[in-house]
């Protein structure tokens, strides 16, 4: 099954299961109700703010690697030497 | 060279190499070019170097596709500075993309790895040993680099490339579920017959055909390992992505979201 496919079963799914309940399938408290009845657009709003979060600390906490960047020129430095000793022109 | 295993075959799991005595492994890096004629000489002394200070079997496939500002050139220099052995020239006639650029040179790739990386310097072969020894401890199919765990990360990217980066990753790790932190990345290590039968496989270009190569390997139930790696962003010459970078690549996203 292509994930395309997987995210429609589980929100056709989903989806069902949560009009069933919400139009009375079995019969819940009028509380129950009033909770499942916006849920689907609070998880929505949810995943938004986990989405922005996650996003936001994973580039505030990426890696900046200055070290990494300093050996490479001076490896530069030391390759470009070596290799015209023997014999390269640049 | 001459192959001691012509009658020898002991018996081959799936995940054995084929036709290679064990503690005899060779690295095949495969270096597609493209206007690298600064880049080269350092890429493949870095690679002699890392190669050589840890005592490892290797050859250079370099495929150059018609470069016009000398490549080639460069090339043959180095060939003839550390003999032709070590530094295979197997260039084309023109731009052909990087998908053909590996078939062709593994068809001379005399290894039982594969290493596929970037001649721009923006990947360090000081990492190969790593993956080699990554790869060993778990006798994974396909090592892969990543910039986005343990000390791995990039230098020379602004704040809007980071964003840009982190954000298309985290909508690929949502709708693929790949496996594997780091999609677009091309510093890898495979076994030879698992990128033969990858590349078979996998239909798109550019940044999408690297996240194909691994999607389809999870597919295949290939199994993947990470190691950190840095990224050190275009020592020479410019960087590119532009929007049409970000549409094709999104264009790619959802078709693998559809289609596998």
């Amino acid at each position: 099954m292509t994930k395309l496919a997987q995210w429609l079963w589980a929100l056709a799914l989903l989806g069902s299961a949560w009009a069933a309940l919400t139009l009375g399938a079995l019969d819940l408290p009028s509380s129950c109700r009033e909770v499942l009845w916006p849920l689907p657009a609070y998880l929505l709003v949810s995943a938004g703010c986990y989405a922005l979060a996650t996003v936001g600390y994973r580039v505030a906490t990426f890696h900046d690697c200055e070290d990494a960047a300093r050996e490479l020129q001076s490896q530069i430095q030391e390759a470009r030497a070596d290799l015209s000793r023997r014999g390269m022109r640049f | 060279m001459a192959s001691k295993t012509a009658n020898r075959t002991p018996p081959r799991s799936r995940r054995e190499p084929a036709g290679r005595p064990p503690g005899r492994d060779k690295y095949s890096v495969l270096l597609p070019t493209y206007n690298e004629r600064q880049n080269l000489p350092l890429i493949v002394w870095l690679l002699v170097k890392s190669f050589s200070e840890s005592g490892i079997d290797y050859e250079i496939i370099i495929i150059d596709d018609g470069s016009p500002d000398g490549t080639r050139e460069v090339a043959e220099q180095l060939e003839k500075i550390y003999g032709s052995d070590k530094i295979l020239l197997r260039p084309r006639e023109k731009k052909l993309g990087l998908g053909t650029a590996y078939i062709h040179g593994m068809k001379h790739a005399t290894g039982n790895y594969i290493i596929i990386m970037d001649a721009d310097l923006s990947h360090h072969p000081k990492f190969i040993p790593e993956f080699i020894r990554k790869q060993k401890e778990g006798n994974f199919d396909i090592v892969s680099g990543t910039r986005y765990k343990g000390n791995g990360g990039v230098y020379g990217w602004d704040l809007k490339r980071k964003l840009i980066s982190r954000g298309a990753n985290f909508v690929t790790q949502i709708l693929l579920r790949p496996g594997a932190s780091d999609l677009t990345g091309s510093f890898r290590l495979y076994r030879k017959e698992v990128l033969q039968k990858l590349i078979e496989k996998c239909v798109s270009k550019g940044y999408v055909f690297q996240m194909e190569m691994i999607v389809r390997a999870r597919q295949l139930h290939y199994t993947i390992g990470e190691v950190p790696i840095t990224f050190v962003d275009r020592v020479y010459g410019e960087s590119k992505l532009g929007g049409n970078e970000i549409v094709s690549f999104l264009k790619g996203l959802l078709t693998l979201f559809a289609t596998t």
